[in-house]
């Protein structure tokens, strides 16, 4: 086995860089836009959200955000299947289905970020 | 059953060996909110996107957000995020090991830092968003 070319220590860089910034930041954005502003308990104005995005600090902070939250799925997802449901023995297309989900996911979020 | 023709044997593991007991169960759920911070961020560019599109757009986002199902399933998905929030925290100490003036710093004042950390960035996005 050649062990010096194993991506793992990068994966799992990803996957814990991922973690922490889900850790810090998903809670808060998921409870505003996800349940206060729907249920109309805050009512931020368009105008406002609008200058906050347009903001180039926000879009590389939403950025990151994203693309490290899609590469802590995508390692934690593929080692639950590979357990969870035994399936180590489909570990190539596992893996390319589950990082390849977080590198397009990942060029999505910058197209969208860089355009809006 | 085939006949094993390997060198070796392997104890057959019940595929659901997870739901046996109730760690193994907290593991497997703790290993989920993963599928659920992927979600959130499906959520926040189609957020973006709306907010991109225009006013209209972004009216249209919200009066979604407020049905039924995607509140509920919103409301799944932060019990998960906080489930990954707690464990990843609790495990920070033995991820890090910090040292000030030689002394290592005990794990419980680790853990409180990740927490102060924590309370600290969703004060300072929800001044952001909100003000």
């Amino acid at each position: 086995m050649n062990h010096r070319r194993s991506p793992e220590p990068l994966l799992w860089l990803l996957f814990s860089s991922g973690g922490m910034a889900a850790a810090l930041m998903v809670p808060i954005l998921l409870f505003l836009f996800g349940i206060a502003i729907p249920l109309d308990w805050f009512d931020p104005s368009y105008d406002h959200l609008s200058a906050v995005l347009h903001n180039w600090i926000t879009r590389l902070i939403l950025f990151g955000l994203s693309a490290l939250a899609l590469f802590h799925w995508a390692h934690r997802f593929r080692y639950t299947l590979y357990d969870g449901l035994q399936l180590k023995r489909y570990g190539t297309p596992i893996a390319a289905l589950c990082y390849g989900g977080a590198v397009a996911g990942s060029v999505i979020a910058a197209a969208l970020l860089l355009t809006i | 059953m085939t006949a094993s023709t390997g060198r070796s044997y392997r104890r057959p593991i019940a595929l659901f060996w997870w739901l046996s007991r109730r760690s193994y169960l907290l593991f497997v759920l703790r290993e989920l909110s993963a599928v659920f911070v992927a979600w959130f961020v499906v959520y926040l560019l189609l957020l973006v996107n709306a907010i991109g599109d225009g006013a209209p757009s972004y009216a249209r986002f919200v009066d979604w957000s407020g049905s039924s199902w995607v509140l509920v399933l919103n409301l799944i998905a932060l019990a998960f995020v906080l489930l990954h929030v707690v464990t990843w925290f609790g495990l920070a100490p033995r991820a890090m090991v910090v040292r000030l003036r030689g002394h290592r710093i005990p794990p419980p004042q680790i853990v409180a830092a990740h927490y102060l950390a924590w309370l600290l960035l969703s004060a300072i996005v929800a001044w952001v968003v909100l003000r």
